[in-house]
């Protein structure tokens, strides 16, 4: 199939998502061009990581579209696991996995899923963890690492299979103050180099200086979306400005 | 080498069990269910008989080989408490780790291979080493299929011994070798735990 360059790479269509009587998600359509920078806002309990869980089927929606490059992923017949390679995913919880080093995290999806040789399966990890900063930690544990390593630990593994897009969780939020900056670091430069970024976060900051659009959700809708100067600065909706405030409050106090 | 073998067909059954016990596929939760239930529920020795005895006279099959049963036997009974002990291990491991498995593209079965079970067993070897010494002192309830001379049980020896010679010695004898057995077994398993604790 020829690429069709105004295809989406992400592209969500009247999702919704019931866990038993709740409704996370009350009909969200979203759509997310190649090289294109989203961030996602919203309070606590909006579904917006409900949202992103979805985009890689983490969560089964209950009904709606999720298209992949023009891929229904919602089919039956669709091979989840061949379009999750597609899909880079950097969780809040790192969720690096323990057992293994920081070699050994970058590389086990290479090897296994993708069946590369160790020797190029290595190359490509040193590549990546050289460009999140981390090329002298190879062969350390995570847990020997600070909570800033760790995530961008989990942003290299991601890298390392290629993918043509990311999904970031509240990364930054299980990190202390003061390791936020180098994660945000990371991902600015990732957003710098093309890729293609879904982004939930309660970083304001980053959103306006990064995001090509905000996206501001609240009890499973999408409130508001718009250039980061409008949906930030000049919100139309009164719930999004009284969130900005909560939010702006704290950040003063 | 009754414990060895055991060990052997009890792990892997219990490994199968667990899974099968977690699989979103209800038949083969509720055939692992089941399984556990009855030989967790059974004395070990009503199970060392039907395998050793009752089996055979009514299904004209006997597990071949000199420590076959024996082993068949203990295997299953002891697949029971361990695919539980598995399972505990398999829950203890983090949702998250699945999730960052299967969001690199590993199949299911490849993140519990891959991913979620060498977690899990770190998590299990201080009950499992319990199980396996369980599992050394019961091959001695195996005196009861009667054994050839190559595969003599030590406590059947030792009784033996104690009603050949009215004499206890042979029986204390018998609990000396259980114990030279056992300790030297939890000590490398306290070994191999404090290393890992260093990796992590």
């Amino acid at each position: 199939m020829p690429d069709d360059p105004t295809r989406p790479d992400i592209e969500v269509v009247d999702l919704r998502k019931r866990f038993g009587p709740l409704e996370v998600l009350n009909g969200v359509s979203l759509t997310v061009q190649p090289s294109e920078v989203v961030c996602v806002i919203g309070p606590s309990g909006s579904g917006k990581s409900t949202l992103l869980r979805c985009v890689n089927r983490l969560e089964e929606p209950t009904s709606g579209s999720i298209r992949i490059e023009g891929d229904d992923i919602l089919d039956p017949e669709c091979d989840i696991d061949r379009v999750r390679r597609k899909i880079g995913m950097v969780f809040q919880a790192f969720n690096l996995f323990p057992h293994l080093t920081v070699l050994g995290n970058c590389t086990i999806a290479q090897r296994k899923v993708l069946g590369r040789p160790r020797t190029l399966a290595e190359r490509t990890a040193r590549e990546m963890l050289e460009r999140v900063g981390l090329a002298d930690k190879v062969d350390e544990h995570p847990v020997r690492l600070s909570g800033g390593q760790q995530q961008r630990v989990a942003i290299a593994r991601a890298l390392c299979l290629h993918p043509d897009m990311m999904l970031f969780d509240e990364v930054t939020s299980a990190l202390d103050p003061e390791l936020v900056g180098e994660v945000l670091a990371s991902m600015r430069q990732l957003a710098d180099e093309g890729m293609t970024m879904l982004v939930v976060t309660h970083e304001m900051g980053f959103a306006r200086r990064v995001a090509d659009r905000v996206v501001f959700m609240d009890e499973g809708l999408i409130v508001e979306e718009g250039p980061p100067e409008q949906v930030l600065d000049a919100p139309r909706e009164a719930r999004t400005r009284r969130f900005l405030q909560q939010v702006g409050e704290r950040d003063e106090a | 080498m009754f414990t060895v073998l055991a060990f052997a067909v009890g792990f892997v059954l219990a490994l199968m069990l667990a899974i099968m016990r977690l699989s979103p596929l209800r038949p083969y939760r509720w055939f692992a269910a089941a399984w556990i239930e009855v030989f967790r529920g059974l004395p070990a020795l009503v199970t060392i008989f039907t395998i050793g005895y009752a089996v055979p006279i009514a299904l004209g099959f006997r597990v071949p080989g000199v420590y076959g049963p024996g082993a068949m036997a203990l295997g299953i009974v002891y697949s029971a408490y361990m695919a539980e002990t598995i399972r505990a291990g398999i829950e203890a491991v983090p949702r998250g780790q699945r999730e960052a498995a299967r969001s690199l593209g590993m199949t299911s079965a490849r993140s519990l291979v891959s991913i979620v079970l060498p977690q899990a067993f770190r998590i299990i070897i201080p009950p499992l080493t319990n199980e396996v010494v369980a599992l050394i002192k019961d091959t001695s309830l195996l005196y009861v299929l009667g054994t050839t001379a190559s595969t003599i049980e030590i406590t059947k020896f030792a009784r033996e011994g104690v009603s050949r010679t009215f004499n206890i010695t042979p029986l204390l004898a018998g609990a000396l070798v259980y114990l030279a057995i056992t300790i030297p077994l939890t000590r490398a398993v306290g070994l191999l735990e404090r290393r890992n604790r260093r990796a992590r």
